[in-house]
């Protein structure tokens, strides 16, 4: 009996996802996009909404475009499905890879699409992993949020080079251009770097 | 606008889609066939070849980025490193098919240029991308080291 329901489950499902996706799609500018600090202004406290713009912002920094070169250990993680990377790389001395087997011996300055087929290797000519101590990868979003802020941990800078840094880094540009095979990171990196702002300005709070 | 480029030496240009792999015009266009085409995607190392000194996979380097920079293939890298690379390698037989060859040569040249005496950990991580599918790891990985040390004494 068990073999006979099991199916049927499998059929309900089937049709419970039909009829689900379509709804998750057709609220899919928002699912995909990133809410303006100004759709947080009706919160009066501002703590309250100062995480509430940083909860947005995890958005961005949770995707995969950004965790996969956040690592805990040694190696990035690759693709949306974040599974480790392949060929097997280490960060080397200062996160540009290895002596012979540096990230650019296969990430040059752009995205190159793959001559066999679909698909691509990323590029970019800052390509490389973030230091150990911006490792992002199992951490809760008010802890990446913790070591964001922390200049002892993100390469020292303030929380105004912070704005900067991520409105118009290059490499972080690059998780919205990501080349064929990728999701990019949702919305606009603009849109990210003004709801650093934004957080900035309300106190940058962080999420429990 | 064609890309013009070096290529062990000599000049090249190549007039054509700017996305196409550096690979196919060192096999197809220049007629170097020492380079392999192994797997087209960075996961291999059969097409290694030189970019301005260091390693790179020449199947995902589209042409357009090596415009006003320096290749060298297996036909035309020289040099001490070079040579004391190739005498580990005949020494010991290192090759079974050889398919994998040019490609762990070349990345065993580039390895050594950066770390003339590399650990056992520093040539795993060098020759991480460079599969043989004949396995022959060991002997590879033997001669890096009498390369290392012939050129050492040398
Ligand atoms: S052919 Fe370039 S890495 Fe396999
Ligand atoms: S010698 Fe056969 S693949 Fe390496």
């Amino acid at each position: 009996m068990t073999m006979i329901s099991l199916p049927r489950f499998g059929v309900l499902a089937l049709i419970a996802s039909v009829i689900v996706l379509p709804l998750s799609i057709a609220r899919g500018g928002e699912a995909s996009g990133l809410k303006p600090a100004s759709a947080f202004a009706g919160i009066a406290d501002r703590n309250a909404r100062s995480t509430a713009i940083f909860t947005e912002m995890g958005k961005v920094l949770m995707s995969p475009r950004c965790l996969n070169c956040h690592p805990r250990t040694d190696s990035p993680t690759q693709g949306d499905a974040m599974l480790l990377h392949v060929p097997p790389v280490t960060r080397g001395p200062d996160g540009f890879g290895a002596a012979g087997m540096e990230c650019a011996t296969c990430h040059g300055p752009r995205n190159a699409p793959f001559g066999n087929g679909g698909g691509s290797v990323p590029g970019n000519p800052k390509w490389h992993l973030a230091p150990r101590s911006m490792a992002w990868q199992g951490l809760t979003l008010g802890q990446i949020c913790a070591v964001i802020k922390d200049r002892t941990k993100n390469g020292g800078l303030s929380l105004d080079q912070l704005i900067d840094h991520n409105g118009k880094d290059e490499l972080v540009g690059w998780g919205w251009n990501p080349g064929p095979g990728r999701i990019p990171a949702p919305g606009t990196q603009a849109e990210f770097g003004a709801l650093t702002k934004a957080w900035v300005e309300t106190g940058a709070a962080c999420p429990k | 606008m064609a890309v013009e480029f070096l290529l062990n030496g000599k000049h090249m240009s190549f007039d054509g889609d700017p996305d196409t792999p550096l690979l196919w015009v060192i096999r197809d266009h220049a007629g170097l066939t020492g380079t392999k085409y192994g797997c087209g995607i960075a996961q291999c190392g059969a097409c290694t070849v030189h970019l301005d000194g260091k390693n790179r996979r020449s199947c995902v380097t589209p042409i357009d980025t090596v415009a006003g920079k320096s290749v060298t293939t297996i036909e035309g890298v020289s040099g001490p490193i070079a040579e004391a690379v190739q005498k580990a390698w005949v020494a010991i037989d290192v090759p079974q098919c050889g398919f994998c060859q040019s490609g762990q040569v070349m990345s065993a040249i580039g390895l050594l240029a950066q770390k003339p005496k590399p650990t056992d950990a520093d040539i795993d991580a060098g020759m991480a991308g460079n599969i043989c599918r004949c396995a022959t790891y060991v002997r590879i990985r033997q001669a890096i080291k009498d390369a290392a040390n012939a050129k050492v004494s040398a």
